[in-house]
This record gives structure tokens, sequence and C-alpha cells, in this order.
């Protein structure tokens, strides 16, 4: 394939043969692999690309007295506005504690069971189920949350209305449920097989091989793809937007609406004015968002990475 | 206490699980299956070919299915060349290098961004930083950017499940590394690839976030003409009919969400019958 490698004739005495390429690069391969590297710097580029235009468009509004990340009040449209992040925070914190207390321990036992002791033709429909769950687009499920699951919850608890953190936290356990799913799965079949055998042999059944060995073994893993889990939850838009009540108030239960930080952003940038307060202040709730999601993913990498040294 | 039988108790454990597992699983048999039966009877030829009508009450939904097939083709267009290109520096030519490992890290932060946060992203870059107004352009370069991690690591994982001693072998043979790439890891990768795209594809049909404030319109009952042109989206439109407008019978709101639904799962579908059948064909 490539007719220019020459052999140059060896020198000296010894049985030293030295192998020469003086293949020259085509202009052609020289440009592409020049784009190879470029497309991948570029990436680096983005994300600083990101945390610069969220910025820009905030205006430093941050560090302005009107926003307040511990404010009580979000009144974007009362005179004067107040920006208090709080109601959002609490929020989010709510649907998502929520939502991975519902999401993690049956994620995991599913995970466990196609995994571990589902028979192979049922592990592939049961995989394909998974990757469905996952490709539901959020706007469809917010759909049917809307008008299927929060009259369920609003007869179910005797609500004034069922669109609430409760309603929604459901809908957002199973979507993460896939992320948390596969990648417990994956963690569980990346245990060595020596540790499975050893407990075999010690005359453990496989359920305690699970319990005992498989689990401990695989617990980095598994607290990466909740934290992922959690990630996807967060940052989860359309189907909180339509399912959560939309009440920027401090929730004092899961029973009550709440709003969320990524639900104030996609209901309230369409009325805002460029460059005024509130579209800043929604901007800054971005990066707001940005710096949680950021934290997050770095400790579920981190978690990963442990597992695989370990 | 009575010491407890280990083979009962696994029974047991068996058995919960199993009913886990179907706890996870029966949503999505109840969602798809609810969509298609009350959505079945709006969705007739009507429906998938004209405009609508009368503020979103009367006709069909044209435009959004086009719009919506027009911001996947922009997607694709735009996150396939740039992802692979990125995955093939990843894994062929530096993968040990300190900028690679910058890369992976900006991988996995674009990856973990909301998707609500690149619709910030878009609107402040494309919309008003670079004056593409709110258009196909910007949206699909939206739509395209959080793809890119999507991309970028389905591809790096079928590059790298080409055994090395396809790679050593070329290289052996006088191949120069461009040569290997191109001649021996891409072809034997190329499934796994397009699993990815088509994955990719089912992802950003059913987004809604991203293109809210760069490209969907709320109401705009003709076809697009140029690439700065707003064009509706099904997912927008299931999003604007069912929070937005009173008075629309149920069964176009199903109708909408079957047809959306239908469109991501059928893609969804293809890409795990090519990878199946990947996996059946394997030569190594």
């Amino acid at each position: 394939m490539n007719p220019s490698v020459k052999r140059s004739p060896p020198r000296g005495k010894g049985p030293r043969v030295t192998l020469r390429a003086t293949y020259r690069k085509p202009w052609s391969e020289r440009l592409l692999e020049g784009g190879v590297h470029l497309a991948a710097w570029l990436c680096i580029l983005f994300v600083v690309l990101i945390l610069f235009f969220l910025a820009r468009e905030s205006g430093g509004l941050v560090f302005k007295d009107v926003f307040q990340v511990v404010g009580r009040y979000w009144r974007p449209i009362s005179e004067p506005p107040q920006f208090g992040v709080l109601p959002l925070l609490a929020g989010s914190l709510l649907v998502t504690l929520t939502a991975t207390a519902i999401a993690v321990p049956l994620g995991v036992g599913a995970a466990i069971y196609i995994g571990e002791f589902a028979p192979p033709q049922v592990r592939e429909i049961l995989k394909v189920s998974v990757e469905f769950l996952a490709a539901i687009p959020s706007v469809v499920i917010g759909f049917l949350g809307m008008i299927v699951l929060a009259p369920l919850v609003k007869s179910l608890f005797n609500l004034p209305t069922g669109l609430t953190a409760l309603s929604a936290s459901l809908m957002l356990a199973w979507m993460a449920m896939p992320t948390i799913v596969s990648l417990t799965e994956d963690a569980l079949r990346s245990v060595p097989d020596t540790l499975r055998h050893g407990a075999y042999a010690l005359g453990a059944t496989r359920w305690q091989t699970i319990r005992r060995v498989l689990l401990p073994a695989a617990k980095p893993g598994i607290l990466a793809a909740t934290m992922l889990g959690v990630g996807r939850v967060i940052g989860e838009t359309m189907a909180v937007l339509m399912i959560s009540g939309n009440a920027a108030r401090i929730p004092h239960s899961v029973l009550e609406p709440i709003r969320t930080l990524t639900a104030t952003i996609a209901a309230e940038m369409g009325e805002t004015v460029q460059g005024s307060d509130h579209y800043q202040a929604l901007f800054s709730l971005g990066l707001v968002l940005f710096g949680i999601t950021l934290v997050v993913n770095t400790i579920a990498d981190r978690l990963v990475h442990r597992g695989e040294t370990s | 206490m009575r010491r407890q039988d280990p083979l009962a108790q696994e029974r047991r454990a068996r058995l919960g699980l199993l009913l886990v597992t179907i706890l996870v699983i029966v949503p999505v048999a109840l969602i798809v299956g609810t969509v298609i039966v009350k959505g079945i009877g709006a969705v007739d030829w009507e429906f998938l070919s004209t405009a609508p009508r009368n503020g979103l009450r009367e006709g069909g939904i044209l435009p959004a299915i086009v719009g919506t097939l027009v911001l996947v083709a922009g997607a694709v267009l735009w996150s396939v060349p740039f992802g692979v290109a990125t995955a093939i520096y990843l894994v062929e030519y530096a993968p040990r290098s300190q900028i690679a490992r910058w890369v992976r890290l900006a991988i996995l932060n674009l990856a973990g961004i909301p998707s609500v946060v690149y619709g910030l992203f878009g609107l402040g870059i494309f919309v008003i930083g670079l004056k593409l107004g709110v258009s196909i352009l910007a949206g699909t370069l939206t739509l395209a950017l959080m793809n890119l991690p999507v991309i970028v690591t389905s591809t790096a994982e079928s590059l790298k499940a080409v055994p090395d001693r396809f790679r050593v072998a070329s290289l052996a043979l006088g191949a120069s590394r461009w040569q290997t790439v191109r001649h021996i890891v891409l072809p034997n990768s190329l499934q796994g690839i397009l699993t990815g795209i088509i994955l990719e594809t089912s992802r950003a049909a059913g987004e809604t976030a991203p293109i809210l404030f760069t490209v969907a319109a709320f109401y705009l009952p003709r076809l697009p003409r140029t690439i700065y042109d707003q064009v509706m989206a099904l997912p927008m439109h299931l999003y604007a009919i069912s929070t937005q407008v009173p008075n629309i019978g149920m069964d176009v709101r199903y109708g909408v969400a079957l047809v959306l639904l239908g469109l991501v799962l059928g893609v969804n579908a293809i890409a795990i019958a090519v990878r199946s059948r990947m996996r059946r064909n394997r030569i190594w």
C-alpha cells in the first residue's frame, strides 16, 4: 500500500537494520488529519463558549442585589421585580430527591434482575423496553402526566390540583430509570468473574453472591449511575414544566405544586425583552444550572474512575 | 430466630426483583398503548398532509412533521462530521495525550448540560450573537451541539471495538495512520457508528427545550423556504396544544403524540435492528 518505504543498508558491522519511512503525506491526508485535530480542540472551546455566552447574556446580574440566590420570592414581573432563587432551587431539589428515592431502588433492582437472573431472550426484550423508555420524548411523558397521572394523584390524595411535586417526581423517576438501570447493569457486569467464582466455590447461592459480593464490589459504579440519574432529573425541562403546577413557592410537602429552575427558564424566556433584568435573571438561572450539573457530573465521573482503578 | 433456607431466600429475591422489573417496564407499555388507542382515530391522511387552520383547532400537522424532519436532518448534518472526527482523534490519534483528557472532560460536561441551557446558549450565540435570528440555522446548530457528545461517545465506542491487531497489521503493511483509519478502522466500525447516528436522530426529533427559543414557531401554517425561516415542530406543537390553546379535542392531542412517538420509536427500532444484525455478522 505504501511503496515509498525504503530499507536503508546496514551500517557498520552490527546487526542493526534501520527502517526508515520516507512516506510523504499527500495534502488531502494532512487536511483530513488537521480537521480531526481541530474538531477535537473545538469541543473544549464549546464548553468555554457556553459558559461565556451564559455569563455575557446574564450581564452580571448574579452579582447585583436584585438577584438573590437565597431570596424567598421569585416575582419577575412585579414592581420592583424580585429574583429570589430559593423557591426554584427548593422545587428542583424536592423533585430531584423524591424522584431519585423512587428511581434508585427500583432501577438497581431491575438491573440486578436483567443482568443476573433473566434468561437470555427475556433479557433482550427487557433491555429493548428500557431503551424505548429512554427514547420517549419528555413532552409526550409530560402530556400523559397532565391528563392521566395528575387526575389520579388529585383524586387519590383528595387535592385541589394533581399538578404537584409528587406527580412530577413520579414521571421524572421513570425518566431517570433507563440511565440508572443500564449503568448499574454495566457496573455489575464489570465485576471480575474471579470474585463471582470465588463466592460460588465457597458454596454461596446466586443471591448471596449478588448481595455480599457483587453489590459491594459494584458500589462505585452504582453511585455513579445514581449521580448521572440525578443529573438527568435536575436538567429535565418539558415534563416538569407541564406537570409540576408552576407555582414558584417554597414547598412544604410533595403534594404541593412547585416550580423548578429549568421550567422557569422554559416558561418565561418567551415573554422577556432582550437585555432586561428578567432576561438576565433567566440566563443567571442557566448559569446556576450549569454549575449544579457540572458538580454532579464531575462527582459521577470521579466515581466511575474510582471503580475502574479498584 | 430460625435460619432461613438460602435457596428459598433466593427464590423470593428473584420473584421480588422480577416484580420490580415489571414495575419499571410496564409504564412503557402503558404510555405507548394509551397513545396508540386514543390517538389512532385522529390520524388519517388529511391530518398528516394538511396545514393547521383556525388557530390550530382544525386541519392537520404537516408543517410540524416537515419542520421536525428538517431540524433532525440539519442537526445530523452539523454534528456527524464533527462528532466522528472528534472520536477518531480521541481513539486513533491521541488517546493518552493531555489534550485528549481535556477533550474527554469537555465531552462529559457537554453531555451533562441540561437541554434548556442549550436553548439559552443557542439564543445567546446563534440567534443574538451571530444575528442568525430565530431560524432553522440557529435551531439545528443548537440541536447539533447538544447531540455532539452522543455521537462522539457512540462513535468512540465503535472505534474501540475494532481489535488492535487490525491496526497493527495495517501499519505493519506500511499503511499510514490515516490510511489505517480510512481503510481498516472506519469500515469495520461503520455499523456501530450508524447505530449511534440513528439514535441521535430519534433524540433530536423529540427534543423541545433547545428549539423553544431558537427556531420553533407556535403557529406557522406554511412550509419553510430558506434556512432563515422558523418552523413548527412536533414536540413543540404537542406542548403548545396541550398547555396553551384551550378547546382542542383530546383526540387531536393524542394524534400528535402518536405521530411523534411513532416517529421516535420507529427510528429507535431501526437502530436496534441494525445493532442486532451487526452483532450476528461480526467477523471477529
